[in-house]
């Protein structure tokens, strides 16, 4: 049973007053996740604003390729659906299975991190070239260090899941749930990301 | 999963410092950060009140000759910066929400206990940093809304020291936020509705809201301000192809909501203390429910009112004028509330109650030049004058402080179990509510008549109206030194205020004074009708 299954469990045989409450550590990492999440739509909507009232000066380099961000975008994905099987493997006590996803899932956060790496030495233009490579820096650069975060929890919860005298078990399921969620946040925010400043 | 609740194991009883040192320690007991809160909150609003009394010493004459020009500048960014995160927001919101909202609920600490503790524990050291940095090479110069270009071409370390503290301060407000949310949503004792829940409640739930909602934007905003002061690039940089009203739109995005951040625990907490003291139930609970809703979702929609001067097109005038105007309702309605409640009732005159009178006069006329500024033609007459100042002291000092201090006379017996001296609260009142609007009610005519704000110097012409200004303000420190010595008095020598000296219905009341560590010896009490004053008597009838 997930966390908030069970949460939603004991509030309905919750009725008389005794001292168990509900476990919202969920609920209180959603509300940081949307608070997250509006930092990033103000990044989007300065850029956006700059898109539409700030053209690009005469003889600025802004040029972005597809190949690696699509490449990336694909990892990420990849990444949250091997994430989700690491989350299955352990609610049926498979603790083994969950750790081998996990360092997949770690692994392609990495590949990322590198393509992302790849791509900053290969543009043509420097963080204080122009607006829009300022903008296209800070967004990216603030979404790398969201991933660079996942990952490390992700090593860290792999290594919690270990077979002997790990605290990570179909029993304790909320640090995995927590960091799942967190980076398929993260992976919802690339999408957008890849979006507004690779297609628009 | 459930979390059992050993009181061993929550809060750490056995490693917890007594005394008074559990004020100085990491403590999770929800009253202990209210009162650190409210303590460290009270220490910073004496250091902003003597820069803004250094600010009207040096305006009581037109030269700069009391500080320097750029020094000037950096004492009124200072008062500004600390007044506004370091004094309102932490103790409208953090002191008060913290000590009271667990018990309004029904639960024994919040639902966040460490992340309580680590959110008010960010405070004083970016309080400090802030203080520090005008010693170091000079503080920030650009005002609290540090808008580029002017904080871009200001020395940098101070504007930088300033970002960070205003970052740090932003986290501690999310973190409480955060830790509101879920204590009102998850956190209530089984059988208490949402719609029998103290108004405060309401209203910290709408802050926090707004807090969790706006917060981050500004964040996001002066990490690239930060870009543009160290790294060159060009975000809010007109010189290097960047917006300036880009900025001011995303700091206003913040910015505005922040002022509901400040008002709207105070509503919450005028409607707490009113029906107590009138012996009335809150008129139209309904009512002020969906105002503070109202005005949470308007108040994230009308931030460019304060734009209206920088080249706003003619569809955003129009639109935000009618979105603020349209705020005037659901305050309205609240106001009207307070009104009716007191209507009829038998009142009490005692400090709590004048101060929270204070409020609804002075509120009142805060809000409407509030609903003046919003409209384009007489914004643009008035932009950046005199007028601004009057207008948002009326709201944040005349509105906000005035609750904290009748909020202070009204839950001091249940924190300490000792009474304040009335006859000094009485004094306290009466030398702010004449010093306060002395000070600012002249401001008005000041700016109607073209003081700019924010400048050392001033047409000589203003020089008379000014002085009566800062006579008052010279009055509003005064009245700082009964309610101190009331204070101290009080707390050692104070009448014992036994466990509910207003026979209040409200559940904090229905414990002793000072409430035990897990706040109710046995089970929460359940408190369906948090207002239900006067009944008694009609049945006995």
């Amino acid at each position: 049973m997930t966390t908030l299954e069970s949460s939603k469990e004991i509030q309905k045989n919750n009725s008389e007053v005794n001292e168990t409450h509900e476990d919202f550590r969920m609920f209180g990492l959603i509300t940081f996740l949307i608070a997250d999440g509006m930092t990033f739509a103000g990044f989007f909507a300065a850029y956006l604003t700059y898109k539409a009232v700030n053209p690009l000066p005469d003889g600025a380099i802004y040029e972005l390729e597809l190949p690696i961000p699509t490449l990336n975008t694909i990892l990420l994905l990849v990444s949250s659906a091997t994430f989700h099987k690491a989350g299955k493997a352990l609610l049926k006590d498979k603790n083994s299975d969950s750790q081998k996803w996990l360092f997949i899932t770690a692994f392609l956060g990495i590949i990322f991190l590198i393509c992302q790496l790849f791509e900053y030495f290969h543009l043509p233009f420097g963080l204080t070239d122009n607006l829009f490579a300022s903008t296209f820096y800070a967004l990216t650069g603030f979404h790398g260090l969201h991933v660079t975060l996942g990952t490390l929890m992700i090593l860290i919860i792999a290594w919690q899941s270990r077979i002997n005298g790990g605290r990570l078990t179909s029993q304790n399921m909320f640090p995995l749930e927590a960091v799942e969620l967190y980076w398929h946040f993260v992976d919802g925010i690339w999408v957008i990301l890849f979006i507004i400043l690779y297609l628009l | 999963m459930t979390i059992s609740i050993d009181p061993q194991k929550t809060n750490n009883e056995s490693l917890q410092p007594k005394g008074w040192l559990r004020y100085f320690s990491f403590s999770l007991d929800h009253k202990v950060i209210g009162i650190q809160y409210l303590v460290c909150g009270f220490l910073f609003y004496l250091i902003g009140g003597t820069l803004a009394s250094a600010i009207r010493i040096e305006l009581a004459s037109p030269m700069s000759d009391f500080m320097p020009r750029d020094v000037y500048n950096q004492v009124l960014t200072l008062h500004g910066t600390i007044m506004i995160f370091l004094w309102i927001v932490p103790v409208v919101n953090g002191a008060f929400g913290n000590y009271l909202i667990p018990f309004y609920v029904g639960a024994r600490d919040m639902a966040f206990p460490r992340l309580n503790a680590v959110a008010f524990w960010l405070i004083p050291p970016s309080g400090l940093m802030l203080v520090a940095s005008y010693f170091v090479e000079g503080a920030a110069q650009a005002g609290w809304t540090a808008y580029p270009p002017l904080s871009i071409t200001t020395p940098q370390s101070g504007q930088i020291i300033w970002i960070l503290s205003v970052l740090l301060l932003g986290g501690s407000s999310i973190f409480g936020g955060i830790n509101f949310i879920a204590t009102i949503i998850k956190l209530r004792r089984p059988g208490l509705k949402l719609m029998q829940l103290p108004m405060y409640c309401w209203a910290m739930l709408g802050t926090s809201l707004l807090v969790v909602l706006s917060t981050p934007v500004l964040a996001g905003t002066l990490i690239l301000l930060s870009f543009d002061i160290i790294a060159n690039t060009g975000f809010f940089n007109p010189v290097l192809g960047g917006n300036v009203v880009v900025y001011q739109h995303l700091f206003w995005f913040y910015s505005h909501p922040a002022v509901y951040i400040m008002v709207l625990p105070a509503f919450g907490l005028v409607s707490e203390i009113l029906p107590i003291h009138a012996r009335k139930p809150l008129f139209g609970y309904t009512t002020m429910v969906f105002s503070i809703m109202g005005i949470v979702v308007l108040g994230l929609v009308v931030w460019a009112h304060h734009m209206f001067t920088s080249g706003t097109p003619p569809w955003m005038r129009l639109f935000f004028t009618i979105a603020t105007a349209f705020i005037a309702v659901p305050t309205g309605i609240k106001f009207f509330n307070w009104v009716a409640t007191l209507w009829g009732g038998k009142i009490s005159i005692n400090s709590a109650m004048l101060f929270s009178c204070g409020f609804i006069i002075n509120f009142v006329f805060g809000g409407i030049t509030g609903v003046a500024l919003a409209q384009v033609p007489f914004d643009i007459h008035v932009h950046d004058t005199y007028f601004v100042v009057a207008h948002f002291h009326y709201i944040v000092y005349g509105g906000t402080v005035f609750i904290i201090f009748s909020s202070i006379y009204h839950w001091f017996p249940k924190v300490t179990g000792k009474m304040l001296n009335e006859k000094l609260g009485i004094l306290h009142f009466i030398i702010t509510f004449i010093g306060f609007n002395l000070c600012f009610a002249p401001q008005h005519w000041l700016g109607l008549n073209g003081m700019p704000r924010r400048v050392a110097e001033y047409d000589p012409q203003f020089q008379f109206v000014n002085q009566i200004s800062s006579l008052g303000a010279l009055l509003m420190a005064i009245s700082t030194i009964p309610f101190l010595i009331n204070v101290f008095l009080s707390v050692r020598n104070g009448k014992d205020a036994g466990d509910n000296p207003w026979n209040a219905l409200t559940p904090e009341w229905l414990t002793s004074s000072p409430p035990p560590v897990e706040n109710w010896e046995g089970e929460a009490p359940l408190v369906e009708e948090p207002y239900g004053y006067g009944k008694e008597i009609s049945e006995q009838k």
